[in-house]
């Protein structure tokens, strides 16, 4: 269920500007991998292009190659929506879809993958994505109200169980908390790490405490100035990131004295 | 510099506070003027269609208040012992069939071509598309009618009225005798369908391009087609604008005069045969018309017709304003 991701070289760029330059690394499977570095930086652009989501923006494009499993993921016979229905992503603001049911929302994309699904399945599988999420306990009395109804930690906890339903391999979370008041952020930092165990996730924060607690290993990604494109500083353990990193502008951001 | 006189409100600077008191005295006048200037502006089109409800209302009033034989005298077309409600009925008929025609047939089409605008075409041919479309707008609609009698209804259609009547003639919308001219209310509903794309095409186009974008990545992040993103978050954040839209161009529809004056062949009866001549009328083309010819009694019967006309449009409107308010608590930014 949860995969291993090398990405090699990897240039990315938008039109002719060179966005995010030469990144190698390794996300290894059931493990939670942040990345973490200053606006701008490039670290939302990097994991967009995990699951080809960056392609949205038009001229948007990459050099080098990102495999999952030995596959490329920009080989010429593969399609960015298979891509998408094997790694799912999580948004920095949550956006259930306002006009579905809690319910629908949970099904939105299963109903896309497979059309037919009966409607016990259906069931099992709502009760078994929002138990996943933490959120069945607090919608299942009203699962065919507005998902837009909730408040903001639930919604993103429903995003999440809409991610899950489809069995991703991967999960990508891109500031998922960032919105979130303290006690919903707590809720997903838990959710997490419940989720490690059978995905593998890739987490960008601006928060360190965040990505100190809930990750396994930490990316640290650094910008020389306006107009440069954004790199990779520094990938290790996240203790080893946290306490002694072989950089020092990575000592310098995680230490709190810049960004 | 002697602080001790200057009153709190002042500047201590002595030459400046005279400049700014002129600079804001001058603001205000400004200020004053331009509230003049827009309450006037907005004061205008009440007192404009005011004039018009009561210009209408008041010079109905005699035909309304007429008997029916006093209206069969100053009306060719009026049947004995009809009343003027009778008399309308068939109009107001006609005319809300051939706009309902056209809005069958146009908002399809327009849904579309905005979502081909909004979210297929490439950034250049997306814009051009979006002018030509703006330009069909600035077609007048003389020329419409006339292309639409003499190509579209002489050639292009009739071959298809024909076959139509041929094939589905036991439909009551295509029975009875299909028209040897092509000038039937089929026609009037295509060209006026034609006339009434550009600003549903043109409304869809703008709330389709506003959804919002989480919405649509949403979509595409669960493994999503670009039709699915469509189907998903596109469509249903813009379903009313899609109805509001449509009822921009069902008014417009309604009160488009000299399109259906030069294609159709008219007729007073409640009849759903559009392959037919000589079947039905538009209210607006009937008063076009007969206008030239009438006097008296008769004029004022084609006022009644527009009163007619005036409040279908007006509802119309309103709906769709409604809709349109009602739509924002439905924006999904949340």
């Amino acid at each position: 269920m949860a995969q291993r991701i090398d990405v090699k070289d990897l240039n990315i760029y938008y039109g002719d500007f060179l966005a995010v330059q030469d990144v190698s690394m390794t996300i290894e499977p059931k493990s939670v991998t942040a990345f973490i570095g200053p606006s701008g930086c490039g670290k939302s652009t990097f994991l967009r292009t995990l699951n080809r989501m960056h392609e949205v923006i038009p001229g948007a494009r990459v050099e080098g190659t990102v495999e999952m499993e030995g596959v490329d993921l920009y080989g010429s016979d593969v399609d960015p929506v298979a891509v998408r229905r094997n790694v799912g992503m999580v948004f920095q603001r949550p956006n259930p879809f306002p006009t579905m049911s809690i319910r629908d929302n949970v099904l939105a994309g299963v109903k896309l993958n497979n059309k037919r699904i009966s409607k016990s399945d259906a069931d099992d599988l709502v009760e078994s994505s929002l138990r996943g999420a933490n959120l069945w306990n607090e919608v299942k009395d009203r699962l065919d109200r507005p998902g837009s109804g909730l408040s903001g930690g639930q919604q993103q906890r429903l995003c999440i169980a809409r991610a899950i339903a489809v069995k991703p391999q991967v999960l990508l979370m891109d500031e998922p908390c960032s919105a979130l008041d303290p006690i919903s952020t707590l809720a997903i930092e838990d959710l997490i790490h419940e989720l490690k165990n059978d995905y593998t996730i890739v987490i960008v924060t601006h928060n360190m405490q965040q990505a100190a607690r809930v990750s396994d290993r930490t990316a640290f990604f650094n910008i020389a100035g306006t107009g440069k494109p954004g790199r990779l500083v520094e990938m290790n353990d996240t203790a080893t990131i946290f306490s002694s990193p072989r950089e020092q502008a990575t000592e310098d951001y995680v230490s709190g004295r810049f960004g | 510099m002697t602080s001790t006189v200057t009153s709190p409100d002042t500047e201590p600077a002595a030459p400046r506070p005279p400049r700014r008191r002129r600079t804001r005295a001058a603001d205000r006048g400004v200020n004053r003027v331009f509230r003049w200037v827009a309450t006037g502006s907005g004061v205008v089109i009440l007192a404009v269609l005011a004039a018009v409800a009561i210009f209408l209302v008041v010079q109905a009033l005699p035909a309304i208040t007429a008997s029916s034989d006093e209206l069969g005298g100053a009306v060719n077309r009026f049947g004995e012992g009809e009343s003027l409600l009778g008399f309308t009925g068939p109009l107001v008929f006609g005319t809300l069939l051939a706009a309902a025609l056209a809005l069958v047939l146009a908002t399809p089409v327009a849904v579309g071509i905005a979502l081909f605008i909004s979210h297929y075409a490439p950034r250049r041919l997306a814009s051009a598309l979006g002018y030509v479309v703006d330009l069909l707008a600035a077609v007048p609609s003389v020329v419409f009618g006339l292309w639409g009698f003499l190509v579209l209804g002489q050639n292009v259609l009739k071959p298809i009225w024909a076959w139509l009547g041929d094939v589905a003639g036991w439909f009551p919308l295509f029975s009875g005798q299909v028209s040897a001219t092509g000038k039937n209310l089929a026609t009037v509903a295509v060209v006026l369908a034609v006339m009434i794309l550009p600003i549903i095409t043109a409304v869809c186009r703008e709330v389709f391009l506003q959804t919002p974008r989480l919405h649509e990545e949403a979509a595409l992040a669960l493994g999503a087609t670009r039709w699915e993103v469509v189907r998903t978050a596109v469509l249903p954040f813009g379903r009313s604008g899609i109805v509001s839209a449509a009822m921009l161009g069902l008014g417009r529809a309604l009160g488009e005069t000299m399109a259906v004056l030069m294609i159709l062949s008219p007729g007073f009866l409640y009849s759903f045969k559009i392959l037919a001549a000589g079947q039905q009328q538009t209210i607006a083309a009937y008063i076009a018309a007969d206008f030239p010819e009438a006097s008296g009694l008769g004029v004022n019967t084609l006022i009644a017709t527009g009163l007619a006309l005036f409040v279908i449009t007006l509802a119309v409107n309103m709906f769709a304003r409604w809709i349109v308010a009602r739509r924002k608590d439905f924006s999904g930014a949340n």
